[in-house]
């Protein structure tokens, strides 16, 4: 994609993201409950005592004023006192963030890695008992919920065979080093393979259990759009210059077939964050889901609205990372 | 035609019965066609949709997928009988000996490949005379493309390579077609309806292309089609047919001064005529019969104005000698 264009698609982010600031922030300050109230309702607070607390949170200043300084400050990475850790926001979030990431990640390529060779293989082996059994898999997929099919691998896998760790994301004998915060590619930086192996052995029930919905549902996809393609005159073509068996799928069809499973991978991808609550909770996985997850109970606010709205921009980035992806695929779209 | 002994057939087809299972039960879609394709001819294949003439040559190619079916007959290509041969040894021969080009270039060519992808792969999978090595042989595969694409017509060539095929126009897509498909030199292309999709004026000038390489390269060639004003213009002989069977097949000239099938007639009279425009065009009364329940007798009786009472049994394919034959009760051989 030229330079010019790439930019132009970046312009047309901004928008977005102004839509999804002004809703984040409404929300935020339309719930029922005053904040300060809140926080001062076990300590018998005098009016005068809460009225000074919404003075110094700027409660009481208009909602646009309001608004312009959240985006001000947000701009600046400035989202406000961590109500419950007395912190910064943004140094809370920034701590929590490469556990989810590397957890999103890995349920990524997991769902990916099993999605896209069994919708091939479901395809080309239409109604044959593979795809039966993916299809009828795939059903399970979709429809066991997160929480229950966790559980349900952690007491085989873990509590049960002892085969994997049952919380967290690491050992606190295997920790690496932090240089980046995410614990696999520490690992590696430092040279610690035991590291690296303790990571992935808590990392594997958690991605399994997240990605497992999103496989489910990118191998249907994939299925459905390669049978498309494998009806096109293109493949007949493909078949009549005597190619091999495997170039014409992995090149011909694929290469087509993967247009849909990249847009809805990149749609999962933004719900991924959503699922991690669940899955962080059940796993006890130090992540920003499960963070968000406490903050809401606390009612910590400012670090809730600045998750929801990292969530919000991530997902319009995903989907913008999505398109550039389509580009590559299809030329057409190339300018 | 000359008088001069035959030389052995290069292809060969021997009451081939192709058939697909459906619904409404097993659809005959060639049933008893037999025909010989000479080296260095170029015979005409006419017929409505749905009379098997692209599948009679989808068999050749060894196309045919379930639910279709070879039930019987044989195809003898170079020596050899093709129906049940093995898929690598097919995979060897089609696009290096029997090449084939399809109706629509716009939907044949992938639209996610460059064009030098889809012709180069040919060379790769086929040419046995490319240099050793990596580096070289893809290197010797492009020039080997450039040139293909310089004999049928594609302006500076060299610089169309990494083209996609949509930035190329319809003639041109068409021209491409046809060189990846040419790209092995193959001894015998099949051209399925190569200028239904194509304007007027482009469909001349593709036919002459076919018709220059044909005499250049010496190979045979096959052109379905269900205009017999093409066939008039490019072949040495036609078959035509008609619901699954050959119903006449002759020496162009001779079948169109003097068709000896009502069918034959019946398209030649629902044919304008530019010198002759006063002549009314007559379409043939009713319809192709439903091939999965078919009358035992000729089965162009419905829609014959010459109906007879013989025609109700099974009519034979009669020799009529000078190279003609006729499948109806009243073609007789010319004295």
């Amino acid at each position: 994609m030229r330079p010019a264009l790439l930019l132009q698609r970046l312009l047309h982010l901004v928008p977005v993201l102004l839509g999804v600031t002004v809703i984040v922030f409404l929300m935020m300050s339309l719930t029922p409950g005053d904040p300060a109230e809140i926080m001062l309702a076990n300590q018998n607070a005098t009016p005068e005592q809460v009225a000074s607390l919404r003075h110094d949170m700027g409660l009481d200043r208009s909602l646009p004023v309001r608004f312009a300084s959240f985006v001000g400050n947000a701009l600046r990475g400035d989202f406000g006192q961590s109500l419950f850790h007395r912190r910064p926001v943004a140094d809370v979030i920034a701590e929590r963030l490469p556990a989810t990431i590397e957890l999103s990640a890995a349920a990524l390529i997991f769902a990916l890695l099993v999605a896209i060779p069994l919708g091939v293989v479901a395809a080309v082996h239409r109604g044959g008992i593979l795809d039966r059994l993916a299809t009828v898999g795939s059903l399970f997929g979709v429809s066991l919920p997160g929480f229950w099919f966790g559980i349900l691998l952690l007491l085989a896998f873990a509590v049960n065979l002892r085969l994997l760790p049952v919380s967290g994301a690491i050992d606190f004998a295997h920790q690496p080093p932090t240089v980046t915060g995410f614990l696999t590619i520490d690992s590696l930086l430092s040279g610690r393979l035991d590291s690296l192996g303790n990571a992935l052995a808590h990392l594997l029930l958690p991605a399994v259990t997240l990605g497992l919905p999103m496989a489910a549902i990118l191998m249907r996809v994939t299925r459905a759009s390669m049978l498309e393609v494998l009806r096109q005159d293109y493949i007949t073509f493909a078949e009549a210059k005597g190619l091999s068996r495997a170039r014409i799928l992995a090149l011909h069809a694929l290469k087509n077939a993967l247009l849909p499973t990249v847009t809805v991978a990149a749609i999962e991808t933004g719900s991924l964050l959503g699922g991690n609550m669940v899955v962080e909770t059940v796993f006890g996985w130090p992540g920003l889901g499960r963070l968000v997850v406490e903050s809401i109970f606390v009612r910590n606010y400012p670090l809730v609205q600045a998750a929801v709205l990292l969530y919000a921009v991530t997902y319009v980035l995903v989907n913008f990372v999505a398109d550039l992806l389509y580009t590559v695929l299809n030329p057409k779209v190339r300018m | 035609m000359t008088d001069h002994p035959m030389p052995e057939p290069l292809l060969s087809i021997t009451d081939l019965r192709v058939a697909f299972a459906t619904r409404g039960g097993l659809v005959r879609a060639v049933d008893g066609v037999s025909l010989e394709v000479r080296a260095g001819e170029c015979l005409g294949i006419v017929g409505e949709s749905g009379s098997g003439k692209s599948v009679t040559f989808a068999s050749v190619m060894g196309l045919i997928r379930p639910p279709g079916r070879i039930e019987g007959g044989s195809i003898r290509f170079g020596g050899r009988d093709l129906v049940g041969l093995d898929p690598a040894a097919y995979r060897r021969l089609r696009g290096r000996e029997i090449a084939m080009t399809l109706q629509d270039a716009s939907t044949s060519l992938n639209p996610a490949l460059t064009v030098g992808t889809q012709i180069t792969e040919v060379l790769l999978a086929h040419a046995e005379d490319l240099p050793a090595g990596h580096g070289p042989r893809r290197r010797a595969a492009r020039q080997r493309a450039i040139d293909m694409m310089r004999l049928v017509g594609i302006p500076a060539a060299e610089g169309r390579l990494d083209d996609y095929p949509h930035q190329f126009s319809g003639g041109m897509r068409q021209r491409m077609m046809i060189a990846i498909a040419l790209s092995c030199r193959p001894r015998l292309l099949i051209a399925d309806e190569p200028t239904t999709a194509l304007d007027v004026t482009i469909q001349a000038q593709v036919l002459e292309l076919i018709a220059g390489i044909r005499a250049t390269l010496g190979m045979s060639v096959v052109l379905i089609t269900h205009d017999l004003g093409v066939v008039a213009e490019y072949c040495d002989r036609v078959a035509v047919l008609y619901a699954g069977q050959i119903v006449e097949s002759g020496p162009t000239a001779q079948v169109i001064a003097a068709p000896r099938h009502p069918y034959t007639a019946g398209l030649l009279r629902s044919v304008p005529v530019l010198s002759d425009l006063d002549r009314p065009i007559q379409p043939i009364p009713g319809q192709v019969p439903d091939l999965v329940d078919l009358p035992e007798g000729c089965r162009f009786l419905p829609r014959c104005a010459l109906a007879h009472a013989a025609c109700h049994a099974a009519v034979p394919m009669r020799g009529l000698g000078a190279g003609r034959a006729a499948r109806c009760v009243l073609a007789e051989a010319a004295p």
